[in-house]
């Protein structure tokens, strides 16, 4: 045998026991009848993950599998965190089908393999394990949108998030064949030893390309183009599934290529995510208000929130990593609930994803109402809810690394963009509905869009506790 | 390659030295390739008219000895019929190109220990890569001859090959594991030791299936469909006529040899002696150094075996009706391909763990 | 000098046939080009000494990839003329952005951004490339390699769940309960008695059975 010791298989455990448990549902799907049994087992299977991650939740940085794969506390909170969203992705997607009457199991398959994907793009210590966690994750969702085979609408959503998934993927790799030409590594940790020098025009070139990579799987103004109709055409469940988990991994991606790879041009990115930032929150809030689809709105918003999230990569600063991603999982847990709400009032043969289907909820539905509105608040930043918490950290730290007119812009692009959110608030409360029927919400539905919608509500009166534990994933303190 | 030769050329410059012997080898392998195809045919006719009772052609020398040779004249003197619709340059390049694939497969064929034309390490790689290529002259043949009976036979054979090609390169990724190498002159020598230490018995199910992929590669009936002559007249090659015709049967037997010769290389030991274990050939060369040739490892075994198997073709065509079109399929993708990595598993488990008398 | 001569051969092969396939009208024509430059691609990296990887490319690329594009180009039936029109339309809109692109490149890379390799050192004539990538595969690059396969299953998973449509009553065959099948599944052997009438049996008509009418027919093994 050639020199090379068997790999640790402690630290990577979670994905491969989530993998083995993908491969046992695919496997139950096949030759089960019950679409309901490869639910339970997609879920218990998340469950297992998370469970074993949290036993071997790592402490320090741990590289194994010859410099591909690293497991660190920052890598294990987005783990969790992924997998907890999942949890509750699965429940939306599962209910949304149940009420249809056409569920089936690949749509938990490819999300097994999606969330698989994120850990494995979580973990990246390696262009190539960037690489090939993203395909993973990017062909999964490409194939889960495209799953509503009836329906022309999320047929042309999915043939455009192909096509320009793939252009991005393009653009990344051209970046990381730039950069493995100037360093002559495909390690991140090498990458960043190697790459010192801004003035080296072939590692320049190579950095547009990869944070244009970026940007594009982020979904940050220009190269948004594709957020809004893969939102709107994908069924509710399935564009939870695009919107919120998978930024928590391009999040990760992006610090591990930024901060770990090209630390040493710090200064060339960090103007180039200030434009990015800039235009994201602009055009995303300003388009957002004429929006009359709620899946749209929620797309634009998406990419304002995705400006807000490199307002904490700029600084470079382990604080400011902490604030993005307590700012990303926030997000993610305020999408879900906004997201869940439109599968909430859905049902068979009527999608409520129009802002107009929200009118007067609050005499069909008082409680329901008021969750929303938590959501809505949240999402505008407004406090107590933990969304303010996750702007004021964010600005907090662009301020303090001196990009005091970057806060300024932020915070009045937030307040145009609290127009919108607002406007729904004032639907559900003050408009009359459209003789709708009373809302009536199956009780376990019910119980998990409350806990998701709640847990804005708690976490925003107690923020110290995650704002915590993401500072001390980052900065190690 | 004997002194005379090489003497013969010593004058000339290295270079030019190289190049006149590799082309005199080529032609070595070439022209009794060619000549086994000519009597491939007829042993068809013959074979298969006394399974069928009938005596099969007996008109041309001593028993239709000639028969081939009155085939070639024809074909030769036939006119060669380009449609009117077609595409002259492919229609025209087809046949080449099906018969180039067929043919350069053969170079890294061991017929002997040491006689082998291109003793490369990845052989059994390259001979894959080559069969697989011999699909082209098929679809470019039924594409370029601008007729819809042409289209269907491209197309059905198309997709039976790419089929087929999976569960063949699975079996023979279990050969390569339990040869431990690509090369085939070492896969040869791998299964020395005795007629039970040919591949042919731990391998058997991959031994199954690589013959009967290779029988469906080559288009050969019960997998015939490309040509199918009752459904699409004659599939691929129904507008060539002449010699263009001609090349398509040359390359089609060509690649049924080949097929042949690599399940005798692979699977019963090539020119291996299937008496070895049994006779001590040291103790017979004392008494007669003929007879231990004769029974001792040597070309005249991989003859025989290749024969064998190519008995074996004209045998199935002659014994099973054809295959529909699905369940070629179904044979292909949810039978062979299971089966093979499933025997992957166990052969692979089998040099792991060192099991004797293969393995060890 | 030799190899150079080859290397020369092969790469200009490679560059004629790429270009032809974006310029060439047929698709047909320029699905053979893109073959004739995987195989002369395939050539070059033989000459690099990798032989597995060139084929490789031949076996996957060649072999199965570009037959099944054929495939679908040829069952395509392509109008021509549009295909032509667009082509002219964006020709200087598309020289236009080359020629930025090849500008940007030349000023990035080019000079003495990257100095030429020395040649390496031929390897010994029992290196096998394939052993060596074997070894790293299996061992430095086994993580990645795993994501790799895992990926390509999705690809199955979504490829047949898009396209997988489970019809109600459509008409399939089920190999296995054929298998299964017994005679008494299919066949009811029925004992009758044999009647010979005098004249017709003289007559030699052939008519050995009986008539319908006249026995009962009994169920029997």
């Amino acid at each position: 045998m050639s020199g090379v010791a068997m790999p640790a298989f402690a630290p990577i455990a979670p994905e491969i026991v989530l993998a083995a448990a993908a491969c046992v549902v695919l496997v139950v799907e096949v030759y089960g009848r019950s679409t309901d049994l490869t639910y339970r087992l997609s879920q218990a299977s998340l469950v297992l993950t998370a469970l074993v991650l949290a036993l071997n939740f790592p402490e320090d940085a741990i590289v194994a599998f010859s410099g591909t794969f690293i497991a660190d506390p920052m890598a294990g909170v987005l783990k969790l965190a992924t997998l907890v969203i999942g949890w509750f992705l699965f429940f939306y997607l599962h209910a949304h089908l149940r009420a249809r009457s056409r569920a089936r199991g690949e749509h938990f398959i490819l999300g097994l393999f999606a969330l698989l994907g994120m850990m494995v793009l979580v973990s990246a210590a390696n262009l190539l394990t960037v690489y090939l966690g993203l395909e993973l994750l990017s062909l999964s969702l490409y194939a889960m949108v495209a799953l509503d085979r009836d329906s022309p609408v999320a047929a042309e959503a999915a043939m455009k998030y192909f096509v320009l998934g793939a252009l991005a993927s393009g653009m990344l790799l051209y970046g990381m064949s730039m950069v493995y030409g100037a360093t002559g590594t495909l390690e991140l940790a090498g990458i960043g030893a190697a790459a010192q020098d801004g003035t080296d025009l072939i590692l320049v070139l190579g950095l547009v390309f990869v944070v244009t990579g970026i940007a594009f799987k982020l979904g940050a103004a220009p190269f948004h183009m594709w957020i809004p109709d893969v939102y709107e055409g994908a069924e509710t469940p399935v564009t939870m599934f695009v919107g919120t988990a998978p930024k928590l991994a391009a999040f990760a991606m992006a610090v591990r290529l930024l901060a770990d790879g090209l630390w040493g041009l710090h200064g060339e990115w960090q103007d180039m995510l200030v434009v990015l930032a800039v235009l994201s929150i602009g055009i995303g809030n300003v388009i957002a208000i004429a929006q009359a689809n709620l899946k749209r709105m929620l797309a634009y918003s998406t990419i304002a929130h995705m400006g807000f999230l490199f307002l904490g990569i700029i600084p470079g600063t382990g604080e400011g990593f902490a604030a993005a991603m307590f700012y990303v999982i926030v997000y993610a847990v305020m999408a879900l609930g906004a997201f869940g709400m439109i599968v909430v009032l859905s049902r068979e043969g009527f999608e409520a994803d129009r802002i107009d289907d929200f009118r007067g909820l609050n005499e069909r539905s008082p409680w329901q109402a008021f969750l929303m509105l938590v959501l809505m608040l949240s999402m505008a930043g407004v406090p107590p809810f933990v969304g303010f918490w996750a702007k004021w950290s964010v600005l907090r730290e662009v301020v303090a690394a001196g990009f005091v007119w970057l806060a300024v812009v932020a915070v009045v692009f937030s307040v145009v963009g609290l127009f919108y959110y607002l406007r729904i608030v004032k639907l559900m409360y003050f408009d009359e509905p459209d003789d709708e029927p009373p809302l009536s919400v199956a009780s376990p539905l019910r119980l998990v869009i409350s806990v998701n919608a709640l847990s804005v509500l708690v976490v925003g009166l107690f923020p110290g506790a995650l704002l915590g534990w993401c500072l001390a994933a980052l900065t190690g303190g | 390659m004997p002194e005379f030769v090489t003497g013969a050329v010593a004058w000339l410059p290295h270079g030019l030295q190289v190049t006149i012997l590799t082309v005199l080898k080529i032609l070595a392998i070439m022209i009794p390739l060619v000549l086994s195809v000519a009597y491939f045919t007829l042993a068809e006719r013959k074979v298969i008219g006394y399974i069928q009772v009938r005596l099969g052609p007996n008109r041309v020398g001593p028993r239709g000895l000639f028969q081939p040779f009155a085939d070639v004249i024809k074909l030769l003197l036939k006119e060669v019929i380009v449609p009117a619709g077609a595409n002259r340059g492919l229609f025209l390049m087809a046949p080449v190109l099906a018969l180039v694939t067929a043919l350069s497969a053969w170079a890294v064929v061991p017929f002997d220990q040491h006689l082998v034309l291109a003793d490369v390490n990845a052989g059994l790689l390259y001979v894959l890569a080559m069969t697989s290529l011999g699909v082209y002259g098929i679809i470019i043949a039924g594409w370029s001859s601008n007729s819809k009976y042409s289209l269907l036979g491209a197309m059905r054979s198309a997709a039976q090959i790419v089929a087929y090609e999976i569960a063949m390169g699975f079996a023979l990724v279990g050969v390569l594991v339990a040869a431990g190498s690509l090369n085939l002159r070492e896969i040869v020598l791998a299964q020395e030791g005795s007629l039970l230490h040919w591949f042919w018995l731990p391998l058997w199910p991959l031994f199954l299936v690589y013959w009967i992929s290779g029988v469906a590669e080559t288009n050969r009936a019960p997998f015939d469909v490309a040509e199918g002559e009752s459904e699409i007249v004659a599939g691929f090659h129904v507008e060539y006529s002449g010699m263009s015709f001609a090349l398509f049967f040359l390359a089609e037997y060509a690649n049924m040899i080949l097929i042949a010769v690599l399940a005798a290389v692979m699977f019963l030991g090539g020119w291996l002696s299937p008496l070895e274990g049994l006779v001590d050939f040291g103790r017979v060369a004392g008494w007669s150094p003929a007879a231990a040739a004769l029974l001792g490892p040597g070309l005249h075994w991989f003859v025989f075996k290749t024969a064998l198997f190519c008995f074996v073709f004209l045998w199935m065509r002659a014994t099973f009706p054809r295959y529909r079109y699905d369940q070629i399929m179904r044979l292909g993708w949810k039978v062979f391909i299971p089966v093979t990595i499933v025997w992957i598993v166990v052969v692979g488990l089998g040099v792991v763990f060192a099991v004797p008398p293969w393995f060890d | 000098m030799f190899e150079q001569v080859v290397f020369y051969f092969f790469a200009a092969v490679l560059v004629v046939a790429g270009a032809l396939v974006i310029t060439v009208r047929n698709p047909v024509h320029a699905a053979l080009c893109l073959v004739l430059a995987f195989f002369t691609s395939a050539a070059i990296w033989l000459l690099l000494e990798a032989e597995f990887l060139a084929i490789a490319l031949v076996l996957v690329y060649v072999g199965a990839v570009m037959v099944l594009f054929l495939f679908v180009v040829m069952m395509l039936d392509v109008n021509l003329v549009p295909l032509r029109e667009g082509f002219i339309r964006y020709l200087p809109i598309g020289i236009g952005i080359a020629v930025v692109v090849l500008v940007e490149l030349v000023v990035v890379l080019g000079g003495d951004r990257f100095d030429l390799l020395p040649a390496p050192e031929p390897h010994p004539a029992d290196y096998s490339n394939t052993r060596e990538l074997g070894q790293v595969l299996y061992t430095v690059y086994v993580y990645p390699f795993e994501i790799a396969s895992l990926i390509l299953l999705v690809a199955i998973v979504a490829a047949i769940a898009l396209t997988l449509r489970r019809r109600e009553g459509r008409r399939g065959q089920r190999p296995e309960e054929q298998v299964r099948v017994r005679r008494a599944d299919r066949v009811r052997l029925v004992r009758m008695p044999a009647v010979r009438r005098e004249g017709l049996a003289e007559g030699g008509g052939g008519r050995a059975a009986a008539p319908g009418g006249e026995t009962a027919p009994e169920a029997g093994e």
